[in-house]
């Protein structure tokens, strides 16, 4: 698994205190790992620090709203890492 | 500090947005409630409205920040330390720095200082969302107005 999604599963695992083993790529951060919009802003920040980037929560957020994209796609764990590699990725372009 | 309208800050003495700090000044009022019950006999300021004088001047950095098009809601204090007691009188100067602006939330750390020694500090994240209402919005502007909100800050709003 990339390191990014290493990365942001430390980063659950010691923000939220989650034990790390219980982790997993398939994991949804809300349904599964059952963090919470307030818990979620410091996993944000602390990916933000992480990786030089802004996690646009708010459009996801949006999307979601609107029934243009669904939970899974911005906070299941891996797909997470690909949102974040995409933003990496476009910060470098 | 006019406590009972829960403004406790007196003024803005410095917003610097290019520094992403802004100071404020705070003089504890002599006689208050308050302190009548915090405590009898000992008045002391409240740790938690020591916050909330970190918290507003944190909010007024990152009203700055968006222009006024955006309000902050206080979301998550981090660390607070409570370094020493503040009495009845004292003036206060309270200070924060603009940490990180996320998307939907900003992260400022906040000192407050008592003729140049520390009092207490905290780490804070705020919620930046849109006004409720257009009345807030207006009512902020006044109260920006009130506590000296720099002019040219203001007026780009």
């Amino acid at each position: 698994m990339s390191s990014t999604y290493d990365t942001i599963a430390n980063i659950i695992a010691e923000t939220c205190d989650i034990p790390r083993d219980t982790i997993k790529p398939e994991s949804h951060a809300i349904n599964d790992l059952g963090i919470d919009s307030l818990d979620f802003l410091d996993i944000a920040f602390a990916i933000d620090k992480a990786f030089g980037i802004k996690l646009p929560l708010e459009q996801w957020t949006q999307e979601v709203n609107d029934g243009k994209a669904t939970t899974d796609q911005y906070f299941v764990l891996k797909n997470l890492s690909a949102r974040i590699d995409e933003l990496v990725a476009a910060k470098g372009a | 500090m006019r406590l009972e309208y829960f403004q406790l800050i007196d003024r803005i003495v410095d917003l610097n947005l290019a520094d992403r700090s802004i100071s404020s000044e705070a003089t504890v009022p002599v006689n208050n409630t308050i302190f009548e019950g915090h405590f009898p006999g000992f008045p002391l300021m409240p740790g938690v409205l020591l916050i909330e004088a970190m918290a507003q001047t944190s909010g007024w950095l990152i009203v700055a920040a968006n222009r006024f098009q955006r309000m902050p809601f206080l979301a998550q204090v981090k660390n607070a330390k409570f370094r020493t007691f503040v009495m009845p009188g004292q003036r206060l100067l309270v200070s924060a720095k603009l940490v990180h602006e996320g998307s939907g939330y900003a992260v400022t750390a906040a000192n407050i200082t008592l003729a140049g020694k520390p009092v207490c500090d905290a780490t804070l994240t705020l919620r930046v969302m849109d006004f409720p209402n257009a009345e807030v919005s207006e009512k902020m502007r006044e109260t920006a107005a009130r506590v000296g909100f720099p002019n040219e800050v203001a007026a780009n709003g």
